[in-house]
């Protein structure tokens, strides 16, 4: 039966993937199928929307390898008569995504930021541009793989029906990549994407240790800190995980405060989902103004500790 | 060590403006460059060669205009160009350019190694590497923060959300890097001047057997505008003054109650 097969290698993006896929699968009438593979539960996917989950733990398939993870894809595409692809626009997706395209024909959208079903078929949003523009695509290949950003919606919620889980046997070839060792990036790394309060810096900070203003703020607002690329690059003042933009991450947060930021759109395409926007800032020009529900002129140093005071007093007062 | 690195051609979207009236982009007198990932890769293929001798291709796929831009990998230290143009060449058809670069890459001769950024600046699609990878029959490792080769040992460290992942892998092999690589250098006047008589092998499609017409797109864009903003643009001058009256309407927005 014709399906729609979701696969990521991070099980929450995996859940939120068969959110879609349900959607999905009721307007277009394909089956919804999703890949288990490697260290995977194939019953929790199964509890999620999906009527078979192909489930495998063949020994190459650890640690997650685009090669292999292509060829098992590939082998499972047939057997379910894959017509549609959702996988998680992760680095790991989107380094499968582009092999696996190119091993089945297929065509490929990474990094979208929507997939809606309309009359002809589906239509996918991406930036462009360098996200200075919003493009909204669709593939002409029958064989369609997209690559979905991680938090496009809620998790699928575990439900009574349940799927049928299918142990496939693959054949699959080693990676001739070797894998030595995974390191984690930092400690206290942070949910970024998810976050609700995020406080974002820029380079209108003079200096490292002028960041715990931030997080004085942030701490208050019960939510993060974040930055634009060069703070955690150029500067290694903040972990690379902390990097909102084009090459970062993407906020959603219901409160967005860009504190000594310009807006430059490498950077504007990671926070204007944001539902409020604050910026600071003291050039009356910066474009940050422009994106911005709540526009403030003047200094961070000044504004920030004043924020976080007024927003104590009130935390008190209540 | 024979490096090829894929670089592509970009509007410089440091200068591409909005129009507010429609939120279509204005490309008019917009200087094209390279992708400035792709001008990592570069970077890290001219440092190998400085070191360790060899030569360095830059392939590209794109229109004519592309010609001209290629200059720029020259000036940088490549030492000679293989392009494909073609009229009105779409870049972000990442099956095509994939296409296009193994063949024009099967025209260089052997290589031990083939370098790219992780995506293009403009589309950052990330596909032409995998692709690319797929089409040669080459392991791919992409993501890739910093690597050494030793003896034919690539070890590289690539970057992903949560870890870095130290890999190895034999030459020849596929790498994509991420900007934190290096800084690219910006190449000496001379170095410029110079690029121009650098060789640069230029061929059609057609020439390596391909028809765009009959390879087809596999993309169709609907349209391309810049995001509607519908923020309140509510804007404070007087400093640390409207702290206060910021305070009160985040209050009264009901953002600040946990």
């Amino acid at each position: 039966m014709p399906s729609i097969l979701v696969f990521s290698e991070q099980d929450r993006c995996a859940f939120e993937l068969l959110h879609k896929a349900g959607e999905l699968g009721k307007k277009t009438g394909l089956d919804v199928a999703a890949a288990a593979l490697g260290g995977s539960q194939g019953e929790e996917y199964a509890r999620r929307g999906c009527t078979r989950v192909y489930a495998s733990s063949h020994e190459l398939l650890q640690p997650f390898d685009a090669f292999v993870y292509a060829q098992a894809l590939s082998q499972i595409a047939a057997t379910v008569q894959a017509k549609i692809f959702l996988i998680g626009s992760t680095r790991s997706g989107k380094d499968l995504a582009g092999r696996l395209s190119q091993m089945l024909g297929a065509g490929c959208l990474t990094d979208c930021q929507s997939l809606e079903y309309e009359q002809e078929g589906l239509v996918a949003t991406r930036n462009a541009f360098g996200g200075a523009t919003v493009a909204a695509q669709k593939l002409r290949p029958s064989l369609q793989i997209y690559a979905l950003l991680p938090y496009l919606c809620e998790p699928a919620a575990p439900g009574e029906a349940k799927g049928e889980v299918i142990q496939v046997s693959l054949n699959l070839k080693p990676s001739r990549v070797r894998k030595i060792k995974k390191t984690p990036k930092e400690l206290g790394a942070v949910d970024i994407e998810g976050a609700e309060v995020l406080v974002c810096v820029g380079k209108g900070l003079a200096k490292k240790e002028d960041i715990k203003i931030a997080e004085e703020l942030a701490s208050v607002l019960s939510g993060f800190v974040a930055c634009t690329k060069p703070l955690a690059t150029d500067l290694k003042w903040l972990p690379e995980s902390r990097i909102i933009g084009l090459s970062g991450k993407k906020g959603k947060p219901k409160m967005a405060v860009c504190a000594g930021i310009s807006g430059q759109v490498q950077f504007a395409v990671g926070i204007r989902d944001a539902k409020t926007i604050v910026a600071v800032n003291t050039d009356p020009n910066a474009y940050i103004f422009q994106m911005a529900d709540y526009g403030l002129i003047g200094d961070l140093y000044q504004i920030l500790p004043q924020l976080t005071a007024a927003l104590k007093k009130l935390q008190n007062a209540k | 060590m024979d490096i090829i690195v894929c670089v592509k051609q970009t509007y410089d979207l440091q200068q591409v403006r909005i129009l507010k009236e429609t939120r279509q982009p204005v490309f008019e007198n917009v200087p094209l460059t390279l992708g400035s990932i792709d001008k990592n890769a570069l970077e890290e293929a001219v440092r190998i060669r400085e070191k360790a001798g060899g030569k360095v291709t830059a392939v590209s796929v794109g229109p004519e205009t592309l010609e001209d831009t290629i200059k720029e990998a020259l000036a940088m230290g490549a030492d000679e160009a293989v392009l494909v143009t073609a009229p009105k060449l779409d870049s972000n058809e990442s099956a095509l350019s994939a296409t296009l670069l193994a063949k024009a890459i099967g025209q260089i001769g052997p290589f031990d190694l083939i370098l790219l950024g992780e995506g293009s600046t403009d589309n950052y699609s990330g596909q032409v590497g995998p692709r690319l990878a797929e089409l040669l029959d080459l392991p791919q490792v992409a993501f890739t923060k910093s690597f050494h080769i030793e003896g034919r040992t690539l070890r590289a460290v690539r970057s992903l959300e949560d870890c870095l992942e130290d890999v190895e892998v034999d030459l020849p092999a596929l790498v994509t890097v991420v900007s934190e690589i290096n800084e690219p250098r910006i190449p000496a006047v001379t170095q410029i001047l110079k690029a121009g008589r650098k060789p640069k092998k230029v061929f059609r499609p057609e020439d390596l057997g391909i028809q765009i017409g009959e390879f087809g797109f596999q993309l169709e864009t609907i349209s391309n505008l810049a995001p509607v903003q519908n923020r309140k643009g509510i804007l404070f001058k007087e400093g640390a003054k409207d702290t206060p009256a910021l305070v009160k309407a985040l209050e009264e927005e009901g953002l600040l109650r946990r």
